[in-house]
């Protein structure tokens, strides 16, 4: 008997079979998607006739599309180690700048956007050089950056135009091909979307390509996962970190200029609030909250779930009032799911190597070799 | 054994301020040797292989690499000159699978500009082969490090070291935190690594694990070298003694011998 099995023939007994299943379920972003399914199917069941078909997915993927670019970097940040809480309110600075720089300076929009973009990377560098410098948590210093924003964002609009918000930007020179570059609407089979949904698509190719593939990912991980390991190795975890905080600040700044494209115009109270969302999609999405672990898609999916929410609450006829406790029981069992889904997963590789140890199956197979 | 010595300290002392963490110790590492280091808490062991591996710089005495004189400023200067050193925290990364921990900080890349990119195939594969070199048959290179035993992260950390070049491999006491049977493991790939003709110098306080796999032995006191013996000029026992100082050992003994003859003296004036 034995002699029919060689030893590079023979499988090791150490190694539980994996099934097909089990390789998916082991994913960071099962859960998303599993979650993502749970909530279209829901709202496919209440509301079929705007959910199901082109229209309400142009909806869908409208309404997730700058909340999903933002997910992304906001991910990949965590999965990093860190935090960013002043991602949300720094859309509506990013805003903010180009729109009060084209309307009010007469510059250029692509300058005014162009200025926006080093702002939000100067405050994103100095997010990640506290952080790390300090040694603070970035709940912490992002906490306090949030709020000098916020203030800074009503005080100087307020300032300049006496108004809470900065109105004609589409007047200004350069508006005309900066929105067919950031975010325009086109016709696909006769139904309106808007062009951020492929930014996101782009962006988050992008991410789970440095994620997963490059070296840099690697470094996210490690950043992430134990910065003190990490760096022992030869690990750059600083400059990773503050790389992935101007990362956050980019993606902010990107769906800002997107809001001006879109809207025409700023407003100062833009994005406050949006950070928490932010976090939950990636969370969603499979990141765990001590960082080292998590995926791009998830997050991306993460968003998802978020705007399937957002419409789907309007299209079943409910109270809008009720948005944020809805959000709120769809996150509870998002995560739920999410969670359920990692135990069983890790589960099944552990539990199969347990059931073949107790039922002698090991010992025999020992015996044979 | 060979003739040269790869790495030699001569005389190096090492002073933090007022304190004299290391006076006048002298060290030699030969290749395809295990060199154990040994010592109670506070002997220097640690302040001699930071000297060694490049985190601190003597204050005094004379440090050769491969018969040169060196001076090594940072933990990096000595790596590059393949000098790698494995700390009980072993600088691997729970969350991350096999594959991507053995390769951090030195990803081997394919492709170019944009599309550049870490070759995933051939680190798993390599991960496969190197750990094979060392007699360890790994399952699966998608497995978590955190999911593997104490003794398997030993092994990955040394085979790690040993596939990016090192020539003399530190090991800061690998065994402490080990069961019986796990410190068995990692002695084996200790072996593994002395026959693929690396100097290792095996820090330890454990005089059973050195004797087991050492062929010279190092006993340092209080930052003084206590000896420095081949394994056919020294018993276990002997070792064992001056490792813990005989003399203490012996008022120690001494000290419990009373204790318990009191106890029996009060016993019997209680009966």
């Amino acid at each position: 008997m034995t002699s029919t099995t060689t030893p590079s023939s023979r499988k090791d007994e150490r190694v539980a079979e994996i099934s097909a299943t089990g390789k998916i379920l082991r994913r960071p972003e099962v859960g998303a998607v599993l979650g993502a399914l749970v909530v279209w199917v829901f709202f496919a069941v209440i509301a079929p006739e705007n959910w199901i078909g082109l229209g309400g997915f142009a909806r869908i993927i409208d309404s997730s599309s700058t909340l999903g670019i933002m997910a992304i970097a906001v991910a990949l940040l965590m999965i990093g180690g860190e935090f960013d809480l002043s991602a949300g309110v720094m859309t509506g600075t990013a805003g903010l700048i180009a729109g009060l720089l084209s309307t009010q300076v007469g510059l250029n929009f692509w300058v005014a956007a162009l200025i926006a973009l080093v702002f939000a990377l100067v405050v994103g560098y100095i997010n990640g050089l506290m952080v790390v410098k300090t040694g603070l948590p970035s709940f912490i210093v992002t906490l306090a950056t949030f709020f000098i924003l916020r203030g800074a964002n009503v005080g100087v609009t307020k300032l300049l135009t006496d108004q809470v918000r900065v109105a004609g930007i589409d007047k200004v020179a350069g508006f005309a091909s900066a929105r067919a570059f950031f975010n325009t609407e086109i016709a696909i089979f006769g139904e309106k979307f808007w062009t951020s949904f492929i930014w996101w698509i782009i962006i988050a190719i992008i991410g789970a390509w440095i994620l997963q593939r490059t070296h840099w990912g690697n470094w996210i991980f490690a950043t992430g996962g134990d910065s003190k390991s990490a760096r022992n190795v030869g690990v750059p975890s600083v400059k990773v970190k503050i790389a992935l905080f101007m990362t956050t600040a980019g993606a902010a700044w990107l769906v800002g200029i997107m809001n001006d494209v879109r809207l025409r115009s700023a407003v100062a109270s833009q994005g406050i609030g949006q950070e928490f969302v932010y976090i939950i999609a990636a969370v969603i999405g499979g990141c765990l909250l001590t960082g080292g672990y998590g995926s791009v898609m998830g997050a991306a999916i993460g968003a998802l779930i978020f705007g399937m929410a957002r419409v789907g609450i309007v299209f079943a006829g409910w109270p809008t009032d009720w948005f944020y406790s809805f959000l709120g029981v769809m996150l509870l069992v998002a995560v739920l799911v999410n969670n359920y889904t990692r135990k069983r997963a890790e589960a099944m590789t552990t539990a199969m190597v347990k059931a073949k140890v107790e039922s002698g199956e090991l010992a025999k197979e020992e015996g044979e070799a | 054994m060979s003739a040269k010595p790869i790495l030699e300290v001569k005389n190096v002392s090492k002073l933090f301020g007022s304190v004299i963490a290391l006076s006048n110790v002298s060290a030699q590492v030969y290749p395809g040797e295990v060199t154990c280091l040994l010592g109670d808490n506070g002997a220097g062991k640690s302040t001699l292989i930071k000297i060694l591996s490049g985190v601190h710089q003597p204050t005094e005495g004379e440090f050769y690499f491969e018969g040169e004189p060196v001076v090594f400023n940072s933990p990096r200067e000595a790596l590059e000159r393949g000098i790698a050193t494995v700390y009980q925290d072993l600088s691997l990364i729970p969350l991350m699978p096999i594959w991507r921990n053995f390769f951090l900080g030195l990803e081997p890349t394919k492709g170019r500009g944009p599309f550049k990119r870490f070759d995933a195939a051939f680190a798993k594969k390599t991960v496969r082969e190197e750990m094979a070199k060392m007699g360890i048959d790994i399952r699966d290179p998608n497995q978590a490090v955190g999911t593997m035993s104490g003794g398997e992260r030993q092994s990955i950390a040394i085979a790690r070291a040993v596939y990016f070049g090192a020539k003399v491999l530190i090991l800061d006491e690998p065994t402490a935190a080990l069961g019986v049977k796990q410190a068995g493991v990692v002695l084996k790939y200790v072996v593994q690594a002395k026959t693929r003709g690396l100097g290792v110098i095996f820090i330890t306080h454990n005089p059973h694990h050195a004797y087991a796999v050492g062929d010279r032995f190092i006993v340092l006191k209080r930052g003084k070298t206590l000896g420095i013996w081949r394994k056919d000029e020294i018993e276990r026992e002997e070792l064992i003694r001056a490792m813990s100082g005989a003399d203490e050992l012996e008022a120690l003994s001494h000290e419990l011998n009373e204790l318990a003859r009191r106890k029996d003296i009060e016993q019997q004036a209680a009966a």
